[in-house]
């Protein structure tokens, strides 16, 4: 059976053309997936003798499974619970639902990947379009601190640089793309213009091209140490002006780089003054499946994108006090429960520390270091695989998820709903 | 044997993101996460060749890969996400909840065969 047009759910371009073949119940096919998204599809279906729940390694009835999960839930003093990124929306609203029942922290993937990105979108606001609009018009395309080649490998083939669009007729050849990295990458063989600033340097860079942009005059000294020239970055500012419409797509290499929230917030205000003159807009690369669903969901039942924290009753945001990565190096939870992601592969050694001393719950679609160290490890249905669900693309685009294969494993989402039934009768 | 100190980029690869899928067990996933690319002049600065091991050191951890040359600027090395990167990445996000995952100095110490 052939199911086309399903949703790859791998990394933030969600794209949903895939022509999936299921022979048997395996997947056998992934037409127009890339080599992220057939690994993907292709690794489901596969026989599995795992438990759909073990405790301390042995398996055991979901039921039991649950009651345990829900007694460690229902007593920890400052759980947190966390990742989210690999599941559907439904599941992402029932741990939301959950975490403020146990007054606890929710924090999710966005964290170690575009939190910066998050706090920048608060600070300044978010001038971006969908990629549909990048298809269709952009004729300049500003790949910053991102390798979507190995990251992302149909990005620059469906969406941004050689698509044909409504207004970009020629496709490749009405459009200039501009890649800035520290290092060269196989992304560097699209890109008309390279330019190569010296690591931890991106924050002088934007503020000194936004100034540019403004109509400052910016010394030549004062870019010395970016390994970028005043010529180059003149240039650059000069085609930002004289597009129709650009985009900067930024990644990781600013987000995770000296300056971090600092760094994307000049992006973001680069982008913002842009639009006195220009059409222009920022995007985030967002990459880890659907993370953007988690930031969308949370902020709007929350307020608040990520490292969210209900210890108090109500809702509060502070980054490097209810993120992850501080709460366990920290030593500060009691429990963790880790959904549909693998922290103990994932987090810095001070983080995964924590995890050897504290009970820890796992729900995720595969057998991982964080399922075999949890006291008690559910096995889920894939959202978009062994279940359906909602995934938004990074452009804050939902897209509704089918199910393709019968798993036998629970939902994500069903899952969460029955531990969240069950921490409430034991709480009441 | 010379020792030195290097910037580290980690990072992305599609070997890395296919093989989170097909089984970080698996030797695709373990390959891709504890190889390090070096630029062809700090091979040679180290005295490296392909496949050699090294022992890479920051104040929070250590972790043995093997190297490659790669198009590289001098001083930079890249390697992919997995277990050896989070052996040398800190937990202090200086309040931004993210850890200093790139651009931090290593100290690379090639391993006698």
């Amino acid at each position: 059976m052939v199911f086309e047009h399903a949703v790859c759910a791998f990394c933030g371009c969600v794209c949903d053309d895939i022509a999936v073949t299921v022979e048997d119940g395996r997947i056998t096919q992934a037409k127009n997936a890339c080599v992220l998204g057939k690994a993907w599809f292709l690794s489901h279906g596969q026989p599995s003798d795992l438990p759909a729940a073990r405790i301390n390694g042995h398996a055991v009835s979901l039921e039991a499974g649950i009651d345990y999960a829900a007694s460690l839930l229902s007593q920890a003093h400052y759980p947190i619970i966390y990742g989210l990124s690999s599941t559907s929306c439904e599941a992402q609203r029932q741990a939301i639902a959950l975490s403020e029942t146990i007054g606890g922290n929710l924090d999710c993937c966005t964290s170690v990947c575009h939190g910066p990105s998050g706090m920048a979108v608060q600070g300044v606001g978010e001038p971006t379009c969908t990629l549909g609009e990048v298809k269709n018009r952009a004729d300049l395309l500003i790949y910053w601190g991102s390798n979507p080649a190995e990251s992302h490998p149909r990005h620059m083939t469906r969406y941004a640089v050689t698509p044909k669009g409504m207004f970009i007729p020629n496709g490749r050849k009405d459009r200039t793309v501009v890649l800035i990295d520290v290092r060269p990458t196989p992304s560097s063989r699209a890109a008309d213009i390279l330019i190569t600033p010296k690591p931890g340097k991106d924050f002088e860079l934007l503020w000194a091209l936004r100034g540019l942009i403004l109509g400052n005059k910016i010394e030549e000294a004062s870019l010395a140490e970016t390994g970028v020239t005043l010529e180059q970055l003149t240039d650059l500012a000069i085609r930002m002006k004289k597009s129709h419409f650009g985009i900067i797509f930024i990644g990781q290499g600013l987000t995770q780089s000296r300056g971090k929230h600092l760094n994307t917030t000049a992006a973001f205000m680069l982008v913002r003054d842009l639009n006195r003159t220009n059409k222009f807009a920022l995007m985030p690369m967002r990459g880890h499946g659907n993370v953007t669903g988690i930031d969308n969901v949370l902020a709007w039942q929350t307020g608040f994108p990520f490292g969210v924290n209900f210890s108090k009753g109500y809702p509060r945001f502070n980054p490097g006090e209810f993120t992850i990565v501080d709460v366990l190096s920290r030593d500060e939870a009691d429990l963790i429960m880790s959904v549909a992601s693998d922290p103990i592969a994932s987090l810095p050694a001070t983080a995964r520390k924590r995890a050897a001393e504290v009970p820890m719950i796992a729900i995720d679609t595969h057998e991982s270091e964080t399922t075999r160290r949890a006291q008690v490890a559910f096995i889920a249905a894939t959202a978009g695989i062994g279940a359906e669900g909602t995934v938004y693309r990074m452009d804050n685009v939902p897209l509704h998820m089918d199910k393709i294969l019968d798993l036998p494993f629970p939902s994500d989402e069903e899952l969460l709903s029955r531990l969240h039934t069950r921490v409430k009768e034991l709480k009441s | 044997m010379p020792e030195g100190k290097l910037t580290l980029i980690t990072g992305r690869s599609t070997r890395q993101g296919a093989g989170i899928s097909t089984g970080k067990e698996l030797e695709e996933y373990q390959t891709a996460t504890t190889v390090i690319l070096l630029s062809p002049i700090d091979m040679e600065r180290f005295g490296l060749h392909d496949k050699d091991a090294v022992r890479l050191k920051t104040r929070f951890g250590s972790a043995t890969v093997t190297c490659r040359s790669g198009d590289l600027p001098a001083g930079i090395a890249f390697l992919a996400f997995g277990p050896a990167a989070n052996q040398l990445v800190g937990g202090d996000t200086q309040l931004s909840g993210m850890p200093d995952t790139k651009g931090f100095e290593i100290e690379v110490e090639p391993i006698p065969a």
